[in-house]
């Protein structure tokens, strides 16, 4: 079974429908006992990085997250949702109004991709390990990207990246703990195809 | 390589119906959006936009269901606009499975309305719709709203950079003058856009000959989006994205080796 994990984030319905075309079983859930004892936890996220943090506490969602990182539990976060897994967040702060902590799994700020046309919006490429799990047989395909902030030092076992102004992080893999800066349940057949790498593991 | 160009076909939808006429042979039922949709994103369609055009509050329901059957069979990411006036408006859309929508005539009416919904859903759900036409404004162009018969007065370079700083996501600029011509895009006004434009711009009426579309970017734009030309048939979106990725622009899903 797989939980997505529902904080209040917008259009919960797009990912849910396709995570179901694996043909696994999938909730959507706030319940912290069905997102731990799932096989695979996904962490989605649309909005600012402090926002999604404060929906994320309040249903103890950070907890949920270092217990199954801790515990070696398959869980995949998607786009401000793999944002929030480091340790900081600069969006919508400022000198008075320090950076926001995320749940921290890595060590790492996610900052203002330097860019002159932001968010960046639509499809771009990915350049992955050769021996990553998540992008075996799509590995020079386009995913769906739609943000302004990014990681962009290297962290966890796997690094993929992207380049829009500059370099950045599109997604991690590191053990069970997997995210994608891009969107793959908006991504055409390649982001399904993403998603059966992932749901393959678990 | 680097962020592609988008290829954006929109559908005007009512009482759950397509209403402008399509073209395909392979289609069951032209006029269900569902299956257009689903058709369109085969053929390499980058996003989709569905405009409501319905007059009454049941219709509305109908589009939502609409918005979720697209959802639930559709992976690539899909605008909705047509009569948005609130947040709990954009909170409906969304929870069908929209992953943006658009707003134009309630925006005009009351510009908090784009603070208001970038500040619950984030600038990157928001795309602000501006139906510009050529008129004695500073800029010489001219925000219009009824499908480009009333002039409101408003200068649409000014409005464009206000709407920009209230914290719009992405504009989709409709040439009023060029709407439905299949003449060309409006490049002029795409030209004097772009450098007043931080986000994505997204161009709109007017295509018609495949170089129109490469003009279109020349002049700035980041997405081009089309109705008639894809829905009769004179153009294909593969015929589209192969020409311009021949012609050396970044596309997806077409190799240009």
């Amino acid at each position: 079974m797989i939980a997505i994990l529902d904080y209040g984030s917008g259009n919960l319905r797009s990912a849910q429908r396709a995570f179901e075309t694996t043909g696994a079983e999938v909730v959507v859930t706030s319940d912290r006992k069905t997102a731990l004892e799932a096989d695979g936890l996904v962490v989605p996220g649309v909005g600012a990085f402090r926002s999604c943090m404060n929906g994320l506490l309040a249903i103890g969602g950070d907890e949920i997250i270092r217990e199954r990182f801790s515990k070696e539990r398959p869980t995949l976060g998607i786009c401000i949702g793999m944002q929030i897994l480091f340790s900081h967040g600069l969006e919508h702060s400022d000198d008075n109004d320090p950076s926001t902590e995320g749940v921290g799994v890595w060590n790492g700020t996610v900052s203002k991709l330097k860019a002159p046309i932001l968010p960046h919006m639509g499809w771009n490429t990915v350049v992955a390990p050769k021996d990553s799990t998540l992008f075996r047989g799509i590995e020079s395909e386009s995913f769906y990207f739609v943000h302004s902030y990014a990681a962009k030092e290297a962290v966890g076992q796997q690094v993929s990246w992207t380049e829009h102004g500059e370099r950045f992080v599109s997604a991690v893999e590191d053990g069970a703990m997997s995210a994608t800066q891009f969107h793959p349940e908006k991504s055409g057949s390649v982001g399904l195809t993403l998603i059966r790498n992932w749901t393959g593991t678990l | 390589m680097s962020l592609s160009i988008r290829i954006i076909p929109c559908l005007d939808v009512t009482d759950g119906r397509v209403v402008k006429g399509v073209n395909f042979t392979n289609l069951v039922d032209a006029g269900d959006p569902v299956e257009m949709a689903a058709l369109y994103e085969k053929e390499g369609a980058d996003e989709l936009t569905f405009l409501d055009i319905s007059a009454s509050s049941s219709d509305r329901e109908t589009t939502l269901d609409i918005v979720r059957k697209t959802a639930d069979q559709v992976f690539i990411p899909l605008t909705v606009g047509g009569g948005i006036r609130s947040v709990a408006d954009v909170n409906q859309l969304l929870r069908a499975g929209a992953d943006k929508i658009s707003i134009n005539t309630a925006a005009i009416a009351r510009p908090e309305l784009i603070s208001e919904i970038a500040d619950v859903f984030g600038s990157q759900v928001l795309v602000l719709s501006v139906d510009a036409r050529r008129a004695k404004t500073v800029s010489g162009f001219e925000v219009t709203t009824h499908g480009g018969r009333k002039g409101t007065g408003i200068d649409a370079l000014g409005w464009i950079e206000s709407a920009c700083n209230l914290g719009v996501g992405e504009i989709l600029l409709n040439s009023m003058d060029a709407d439905g011509t299949r003449q060309g895009y409006d490049i002029e006004m795409i030209e004097a856009v772009r450098p007043i434009t931080p986000v994505p711009l997204i161009a709109s009426g007017g295509a018609g000959d495949l170089e129109d579309f490469a003009r279109a970017l020349d002049a700035g734009a980041d997405a081009l989006l089309a109705a008639s030309v894809f829905h009769f048939g004179v153009h294909r979106i593969e015929e589209v994205k192969r020409y311009l990725s021949q012609a050396g622009y970044s596309i997806r899903g077409v190799s240009n080796q």
